[in-house]
């Protein structure tokens, strides 16, 4: 902002390392508290890196991760979904009604609840940009609505779930594979080490997420998140990009809920409620501003681990049950604080509040 | 350019009007800007030439009126329609995402996909690379995020980003507020080829030494209206200021009082304040009864002085005296408080001044709302006189005061920000460019009311970024330049021309070339 | 905010007019009563011709009061431009902690209030410290409160089993009704809503909390002390969610893990319904009422014609949308 003339060098090197470190900061700091609470955990507990443990660590992670990955898909686009735990609650009793009926097989049951999870998800986006109501108070209200259609498919909790689908998803890759590798036994080999989860995780990364995140209209969902109003006047379609958000959140709720059957081998409507506020908190615990258009489903994913991890740190160290829930606020408490810390260096009063 | 009048104009507009709430922004307007030409539209603040242009990029959608690009007939509802049609609008800082990156920004709407669709980023990075290293933006990183970027950079992006959409008709308002000599240079260069290759540039600048430098054309723009065309070199400067504010400059303001201020002990006295790189050990004093004003380039540390002795800033060095005494300021609660007495008009009136959804008089009462109150409740009848008393003392134009405040023209708005301090009786006005986006009479209200104001014992720092109020209204100057106070003028001293050339940093009247700033006049 | 009508025309249309001259947010409020209205009458037609008789409508209020007194807290939060999702533990610590201390016993009574609201005043102290100060996105940071409470109730009830049994003088407080007319429990609910009225209508706090809503900068640089007014308002929430606790528990005759799960969304939508802006700076306490008689209105409705709880969801949500839709409210302009 002045007239004296500078001279201009060439573009100014910045040290890929230092822009990685300062981009994703509150990232690295979700995983550093991760490895912390990991070694923690090893320390304490000598059966840690068996395959028993680490597979269930996975499996009971994994519903949050992708409850977490919801939620994260509309954050982005600063807004909310209320509806993520419902939407879990949806298709983990569709899955547990058609699988019990067995009219679709198990490819069919699984492509209907992803379709389903896509329904609810276009139907949050299409009445909050259409409708130009705030997206707090619409998935509250559709969120009872998937409850009402939860409850209607499975009034009391049951159903039917083939064995097969639970293990395809829950077991070790060990166990999966063993049929094709005849004689030989893979009991042991590095293959005892991996849980079908984790596979499971990474297949959603590559096939869902990855291409949403490079695609153009995942790009627009971070251009509206983070500032709508420029991306209404560089062209975005702004309408799309908000609904693609929403549609993606009913995507990554529904596989929530196809991993929940998979995991609990029945159906009950009332299971995914938790998951609505858990994943805001998993969100916030990963980095995610809840102001849009930044963030990612890295932190989430990391955010979603650290709960099951202070489970079993406690479990080890002998701390009562009792206090788990405690000190799960209590970490819950300390993340969510630990973002004020900008304050601190916030030097104009007035920025404080806007 | 004056031979081409017969060739079909790139954008045409006739009889173009437009009002937002009680103020009229376009009234009957019309324009007409050759292809191939640069065209700079010039006008006072409020003259309405930002709202013909987004009417073009399809950001405001006139009342009435036709539009033509190229000849057709055309009707635009958005900025996606604008692009349609060609015409691509540079904002202030306006288009830009700061969490993406450069080149995210520049191509958001089209970003190069390889096979699978997605996005191809090392395409990006070099399609960037080639387009900046075409347009000489070679110091901008296409990988750093726009937060991550200066100010300057950031309009140059923004210029790149609209030059990326290959327009037929490109606008820049106010596109070179932010850039060094250098930066302007490189953009003229850029232009200036556009022009040679048939596009319409349609430039509106504050400062007239870019506009003579650059435009071939030019449009002058009063209270809503075009009042004249010309090519450029063909109309004199002091014509020009005349057709823009359309009266004598002695008209405007009201007399000043004798200069022989009472030299008693100064109502406000700043002794080396020191913030952050933005303010560099300022010490002045101000008089009962006195208008100072702050000059100098928009953004040399005039805002944070305000914001400073406002109670707004953190880590603020230097004392601050009231009335001979030594005061911790630490927030508009103190600022406000008995014996400190200040009152801040801020700069955006729409976000800092007012709370646009309620009434005029819940406005007017937002300061002094425990004074209006006994027992925590507001007492209805001293509340409706207080109301009543501003409304009437600052001559506010509304049907009642019971209707929003969103719904008065700029310049009531700005009536009733300052009326809000009326009643909290504040000894000290800070006043941050409050003519801005006002209509000329209501401006020499504001003006008159500032002298009432004095006349009745207050005093005033007052930061404009118009010359002339500086010259018409303060006893002192100070024009300050890069965070310091460069110059202090007085009296006879305060001219348009020496608080030009203490702005742009001269250290005397010898070099003093071109007041780049002068336009304002 | 008070801007009244001001047509006294008295043609055919008159009624039709005085409507259309109404501020959006009171015809927000006028809807809302109308809807209760239409309610009541459709459910005395197709429910049960009991719908609109007297002893009816009373028990509803007083079932009513309970979310009621949350709402009242909730609005002031919304107002403001926040969110209070600590409510369902808040109430139900304070509900534990007061049984406990009152050991069933009316001498315990008071002791067991005051720990009891105390529990309310100190949890709405942090979440408006953290809000006000700390600038903690009240969604993330209430959320945060409201597991760290829940853990703090099963340490407390787990250690040793805990007195649940409320005091008689608590169970007479919720569930009497004088005179076979008036519950004690809309007593307590009318006279929040007459202060929380007066408060927002008619003292500065009122007006603060609206300006702090609608524009927080600018009540700042007016010289109102705005982070004061957020902490007051999250106090509000904390005290009114533990007022609501201790009804709660004296309704059902004790305390119990999870009593509050099912109040926090009923009590935004009350008052969201109730026609008060989710964005903050605008809506009508009476609206917050309407809302409140509504949700429970429509929640009886469906209880006694027996549908499953699969369609009471799904009507409630839809309920919720009609209401919105209503209303029209717009999105924050786009620009």
């Amino acid at each position: 902002m002045t007239t004296a003339i500078h001279i201009h060098s060439s573009v100014p090197t910045v040290s890929p390392i230092r822009r990685f470190v300062s981009r994703n900061f509150r990232v690295l700091v979700t995983y550093s508290i991760l490895l912390v609470l990991l070694l923690l955990n090893i320390q304490l507990n000598a059966k840690f890196f068996t395959p028993p443990v680490i597979t269930s660590s996975f499996n009971q992670s994994m519903t949050l991760i992708f409850a977490g990955m919801a939620q994260t898909s509309v954050v982005i686009s600063s807004g909310i979904d209320l509806s993520v735990g419902p939407v879990i609650s949806l298709s983990n009793s569709l899955a547990s009604a058609v699988f019990a009926d067995g009219a679709f097989g198990m490819i069919g049951t699984v492509l209907l609840v992803l379709l389903v999870g896509v329904l609810c998800g276009l139907i949050n986006g299409l009445i909050i940009v259409y409708g130009r109501l705030q997206p707090i108070i619409v998935t509250l209200a559709t969120a009872s609505v998937y409850s009402g259609v939860a409850l209607f498919l499975r009034p009391r909790p049951g159903g039917f779930v083939p064995r097969l689908y639970g293990d395809l998803l829950t077991s070790r890759l060990s166990a999966i594979l063993q049929p094709l590798s005849g004689e030989q036994k893979l009991t042991g080999s590095i293959f005892d080490y991996i849980p079908a989860s984790a596979i499971l995780l990474v297949l959603v990364l590559l096939v869902v997420w990855q291409p949403f995140r490079r695609s153009k209209l995942g790009l627009w969902v971070y251009a509206v998140g983070s500032n709508q109003g420029a991306a209404y006047m560089s062209g975005v379609n702004v309408n799309r990009a908000k609904i693609a958000a929403y549609v993606m959140s009913g995507i990554f709720a529904a596989i929530a809920g196809l991993f929940l059957t998979a995991q609990t081998l029945s159906g009950d409507a009332t299971k995914g409620g938790v998951f609505t506020l858990q994943s805001i908190a998993v969100v916030v615990l990963g980095g995610t501003s809840l102001f849009g258009g930044s963030g990612g489903v890295a932190g989430t994913i990391a955010g979603a681990f650290v709960l099951p991890i202070i489970r079993s740190i406690l479990f080890f160290a002998r701390i009562d049950p009792l206090q788990q829930p405690l000190w799960e606020g209590a970490v819950i408490l300390l993340a969510v604080t630990a973002g004020a810390s900008r304050i601190l260096t916030i030097k104009n009063r007035l920025n404080l509040m806007r | 350019m004056s031979g081409s009048d017969n060739k079909i104009a790139a954008v045409e507009a006739w009889d173009i009007s437009k009002h937002f709430g009680g103020t009229i922004a376009l009234n009957k307007a019309s324009f007409r800007c050759q292809p191939g030409s640069i065209h700079a539209l010039i006008g006072e603040n409020g003259a309405g030439k930002s709202t013909l242009i987004k009417i073009f990029s399809g950001v405001t959608i006139p009342d009435s009126g036709t539009l033509q690009i190229s000849g057709q007939g055309v009707i635009i509802r958005s900025p996606a329609d604008a692009a349609r049609y060609g015409v691509v609008p540079v904002f202030q800082e306006l288009s830009l995402m700061p969490h993406l990156t450069v080149a995210e920004n520049i191509f958001v709407t089209n970003p190069p996909r390889n096979r699978l669709g997605l996005i191809d980023r090392s395409q990006l990075r070099a399609q960037t690379d080639r387009f900046f290293s075409d347009l000489g933006f070679t110091h901008i990183d296409p990988n750093a995020m726009i937060s991550e970027l200066p100010l300057a950079q950031r309009q140059l992006v923004e210029i790149a980003k609209a030059l990326s959409r290959i327009p037929k008709v490109l606008i820049l308002d106010e596109g070179t507020s932010a850039l060094s000599v250098h930066d302007v240079e490189l953009v003229f260069r850029v232009i200036r080829r556009l022009r040679d290759e048939g596009c319409s540039i349609i430039f509106i600048s504050h400062r007239m030494s870019e506009v003579e430098e650059i435009a071939d054309t030019l449009t002058i723009f009063r209270d809503g209206q075009d009042v004249g065309s010309f090519a450029i070199g063909s109309v004199a400067r002091d014509e020009m200021v005349q057709l823009m504010i359309g009266r004598k400059l002695e008209q405007v303001f009201p007399p000043k009082p004798d200069p022989a201020l009472p030299a008693g002990t100064p109502v406000l006295e700043v002794k080396n304040l020191k913030w952050e790189q933005t303010l560099d050990d300022i010490s002045f004093s101000l008089q009962k009864g006195e208008i100072l004003g702050l000059g100098g380039l928009d953004g040399q540390g005039q805002g944070e002085l305000l914001f400073a002795l406002f109670g707004l800033l953190r880590g603020l060095k230097g004392e601050i005296h009231i009335n001979g005494e030594h005061k911790q300021i630490n927030g508009p609660d103190a600022a406000t408080r008995a014996g400190i007495n200040l009152a801040l008009i801020p700069e955006d009136r729409k976000t800092e001044g007012l709370i646009l959804p309620t009434s005029v008089g819940d406005n007017l009462t937002l300061a002094v709302l425990d004074t209006l109150s006994h027992f925590g409740l507001v007492e209805n009848g001293k509340e409706q006189s207080t109301i009543q008393y501003a409304v009437e003392r600052m001559q506010i134009k509304t049907a009642s005061p019971r209707i929003p405040v969103r719904a008065l023209s700029g310049g009531n708005q700005q009536k009733v920000v300052i009326g809000k301090w009326l009643m909290t009786e504040a000894s000290v006005y800070l006043l941050h460019d409050p003519t801005r986006g006002i209509d000329v009479g209501t401006k020499q209200e504001i003006y008159q009311l500032m002298r009432t104001l004095v006349d009745n014992g207050a005093s005033i720092l007052f930061f404009s970024t118009e010359l002339s109020e500086l010259v018409g209204m303060c006893s002192r100057v100070l024009v300050l330049y890069e965070g310091r106070i460069f110059r202090e003028l007085k009296g006879k001293d305060i001219t348009e021309e020496n608080i030009v050339s203490a702005a742009l940093g001269f250290q005397s009247d010898d070099e003093f070339l071109m007041p780049a700033a002068a336009m304002e006049a | 905010m008070a801007v009244s009508s001001n047509t006294s025309d008295n043609t055919g249309f008159g009624l039709w007019r005085w409507f259309n001259n109404l501020e959006r947010q009171q015809r927000s409020v006028v809807i809302a009563y109308l809807m209760i209205i239409v309610l009541v009458v459709l459910g005395s037609l197709l429910v049960t011709p009991n719908f609109a008789s007297p002893t009816f409508l009373i028990k509803q209020l007083q079932q009513a009061s309970f979310l009621g007194i949350i709402a009242a807290g909730q609005m002031a939060v919304i107002l403001t431009g926040n969110i209070d999702l600590s409510v369902s533990w808040t109430l139900n610590l304070a509900a534990v902690l007061a049984t406990s201390i009152a050991g069933g016993q009316d001498s315990g009574f008071i002791p067991g209030i005051l720990v009891g609201l105390g529990v309310g005043v100190g949890v709405g102290l942090i979440n408006g410290i953290g809000v006000a100060y700390l600038r903690i996105p009240s969604m993330v940071l209430t959320l945060g409160m409201n597991a760290l409470l829940k853990g703090m109730i099963v340490v407390y009830n787990g250690s040793a089993p805990k007195f649940e049994q409320a005091p008689p003088l608590l169970s007479w407080f919720a569930t009497e009704i004088l005179g076979d007319i008036i519950p004690v429990a809309v007593l307590f609910w009318i006279v929040i809503s007459i202060v929380n009225y007066v408060v927002l209508n008619r003292s500065a706090l009122g007006r603060k909390t609206y300006a702090v809503g609608n524009n927080e900068v600018a009540a700042y640089l007016s010289g109102i002390k705005t982070r004061r007014v957020l902490v007051g308002a999250f106090v509000l929430s904390g005290v009114m969610n533990a007022l609501a606790g201790l009804m709660i528990a004296g309704n059902a005759g004790r305390s119990f893990n999870e009593m509050g799960e099912p109040f926090l969304l009923p009590a935004i939508a009350a008052v969201v319904v109730g026609g008060t802006s989710i964005l903050g700076g605008s809506g009508k306490y009476l609206g917050t009422v309407a809302g409140v008689i509504l949700i429970r209105l429509l929640d009886s409705a469906l209880n006694i014609v027996q549908v499953p709880p699969a369609v009471r969801d799904i009507t409630f949500g839809l309920v919720i949308l009609a209401m919105l839709f209503l209303y029209g409210r717009a999105e924050k302009a786009r620009e």
